[in-house]
């Protein structure tokens, strides 16, 4: 049983294309990796200062998740979050697009507009903990999630 | 038996020198005794044994058995992603590539462990316990003697075993030890590979938009990608065939680019071209992964292939870029569990839709789950969306040109390592906390799943 960690990717479709304007690569007799790590050290002056949430922000996020995590397990995960996040600050991105899928130059069909599937409200309904004549049921709705201020509310 | 491969199993029934019944027996024998290892959640032996008996020898599976990651929907077989979210759901239809291996014959040994939600690369945040690595396993039960998969130096001591990867630990546990001959699971930065690496089995992901994502419970929609768990790559091409192409149900999917090739019995590697990219080198590379990539660069070097170093000059930013994609995509995709229409609903709460949700949900996911919505709110607020997760669109981009651009260059295959290093004991692997470990351990596999 193979106890390498190794991955090979393979693009097929793409080698035909490539035979005609390939580039010759030196033949070593043994290969060896550098020594050393291929590593750019992140100047810390260039990262921006630490993050400070403030409550009305913290409130903002917990009414948005609705995970009740705006204690201060939650918010010292979110501050190592953004601290990490914020390394990419150094990449120079001017003038591209972002690229929002790796499909982007595809064309992807769109489905036609025929019905296919229907009658299937026992299917529907049968996996929701409260049903009450059909009808899904909640609580009454437009009522802003009461919320603590943070440092009134310690671990989870 | 249950250790050749799939395809020779697969002759062997054909050519009836084994019956499918009498293997799928052995099958479930084996995952009873191994059961301690925690990869199923569900097991579903009553209704493999249904399928092996309606499974003619002229499928194309013929009754394999195959094992499903818990966060495929699966017919009347619950599904809960490892997750008390999800504890009570029963998916009323079944994944398009679970219905696929099921069509061409396979039977289904059990829904596998995972990590919550697919968030974790050591399968040990599961609500259902963690799953630990059949090699060097101290089983407690006397029973196993004949199943411990030896090395040199032997079986663990102390009660510590060594994590088996994630987040489709089960599926690959599955797979090596013989409960089943193909497994699925899902890569959305390394999940497929990770495990597969740690286990010493196959672990394949392939391109996106190859595979059909209905029925895969989303994790990062742009990144996601059904993945195939095999003993070996002949095993996971076939699977791959069979369940690869086109689905209605899944726009993304297209098949017209999709060009599965055969290879000659004997391949040769002559004239190939292979990349190392040099970035790859990273810091904390352990000495037996480097060594085993040198090795496997010069055994491909003997055989003809051409090595050499390559740039991938963007490496070393994409985990973060990685980590603000995820916890956007999983902000929206996990604003769906509200625990009304289906999944877990807190009890006793009646004062306001909002305060139920966040109650259900705060009940229903996890630490790591929780912590990821969080971040990826933070990061789209209208006043973060362009510093956060444009930015990590535009590294996107250039992550991606990085591949575009060397495979234009006449590189053919690139060889890195899957890790960073061998598989860790679980007591080494949690004195981190989970995003730590998904930064070092997702470093080498995350960067394609962007590009």
């Amino acid at each position: 049983m193979a106890h390498y960690a190794c991955m090979f990717v393979i693009r097929s479709n793409q080698i035909c294309s490539r035979l005609l304007n390939r580039q010759l690569f030196q033949c070593r007799e043994k290969f060896k990796l550098p020594d050393k790590p291929e590593w750019i050290e992140i100047d810390p002056k260039a990262l921006p200062p630490e993050t400070v949430l403030d409550d009305s922000t913290i409130q903002l996020i917990e009414r948005l998740s609705l995970v009740d995590f705006n204690n201060k397990e939650g918010v010292e995960r979110l501050k190592s979050a953004i601290k990490y996040a914020d390394q990419l600050c150094v990449v120079n991105t001017e003038g591209l697009e972002p690229m929002y899928s790796v499909q982007e130059h595809e064309e992807l069909f769109l489905d036609e507009d025929v019905v296919r599937e229907g009658n299937c409200k026992q299917e529907i309904l049968r996996n929701a903990v409260k049903v009450e004549e059909d009808y899904f049921v909640t609580p009454p709705g437009n009522i802003p999630l009461k919320q603590k201020k943070l440092f009134d509310k310690e671990g989870s | 038996m249950l250790s050749l491969s799939l395809r020779e199993v697969l002759h062997l029934i054909k050519t009836e020198q084994i019956s499918a019944r009498d293997l799928l027996k052995k099958c479930i024998e084996r995952a009873t005794s191994v059961r301690e290892l925690n990869a199923y959640i569900t097991e579903t032996h009553e209704l493999a044994w249904s399928q092996v008996g309606l499974a003619p020898g002229k499928s194309e599976l013929a009754g394999i058995p195959i094992a499903v990651k818990d966060n495929f929907c699966t017919r009347n077989i619950p599904t809960t992603c490892g997750s008390k979210m999800l504890d009570n759901y029963v998916p009323p239809y079944n994944a398009t590539v679970v219905d696929r291996l099921l069509t061409s014959g396979a039977v289904l040994m059990g829904k596998t462990n995972m990590d919550e939600y697919a968030m974790g690369c050591g399968s040990i945040d599961s609500r259902y316990g963690p799953v630990r690595n059949p090699w060097k396993y101290k089983f407690q039960s006397s029973a196993r003697s004949s199943v411990i998969i030896q090395s040199k130096e032997g079986p663990t001591s102390g009660g510590d075993w060594y994590i088996a990867g994630g987040s489709s630990g089960g599926s690959a546990v599955a797979v090596a030890t013989g409960t089943c001959f193909g497994a699925l699971g899902s890569d959305t930065g390394g999940s497929t590979r990770n495990p597969a690496s740690y286990c010493g089995i196959v672990g394949l992901k392939p391109t996106y938009g190859s595979l059909s994502r209905y029925g895969l419970i989303p994790l990062v929609n742009s990144l996601d990608v059904p993945g195939i768990l095999t003993k070996t790559v002949d095993d996971a091409a076939l699977l791959l065939r069979i369940i690869a192409g086109r689905d209605v149900n899944d726009s993304t999917t297209v098949s017209e680019s999709l060009h599965l090739t055969d290879l000659d019995d004997q391949p040769s590697v002559k004239g190939l071209h292979i990349g190392i990219p040099k970035e790859y080198n990273a810091p904390g590379l352990c000495g037996e992964t480097r060594r085993a990539w040198e090795d496997v660069a010069n055994a491909l070097e003997t055989a003809g292939a051409c090595v050499s170093l390559v740039s991938l000059p963007h490496t070393q930013y994409s985990i973060n870029t990685y980590s603000i994609l995820c916890a956007c995509e999983v902000a929206s995709n996990m604003a769906r569990y509200d625990g009304i229409e289906f999944g877990h609903r807190a009890e006793g709460n009646n004062m306001s839709t909002e305060s139920l949700y966040a109650q259900s949900r705060h009940e229903g996911f996890n630490e790591v789950v929780r912590g990821r919505i969080f971040a990826g709110n933070y990061f789209l607020l209208r006043k973060n969306y362009r510093r956060y997760f444009q930015q990590a669109l535009k590294v996107r981009r250039l992550i991606s040109d990085d591949f575009t651009k060397v495979y234009g260059d006449g590189v053919d295959v690139l060889l890195t390592p899957t890790t960073l290093s061998v598989a860790l004991p679980y007591s080494k692997f949690s004195m981190a906390d989970n995003r730590t470990r998904t930064a070092e351990q997702d470093y080498f596999t995350q960067p394609i799943n962007m590009a």
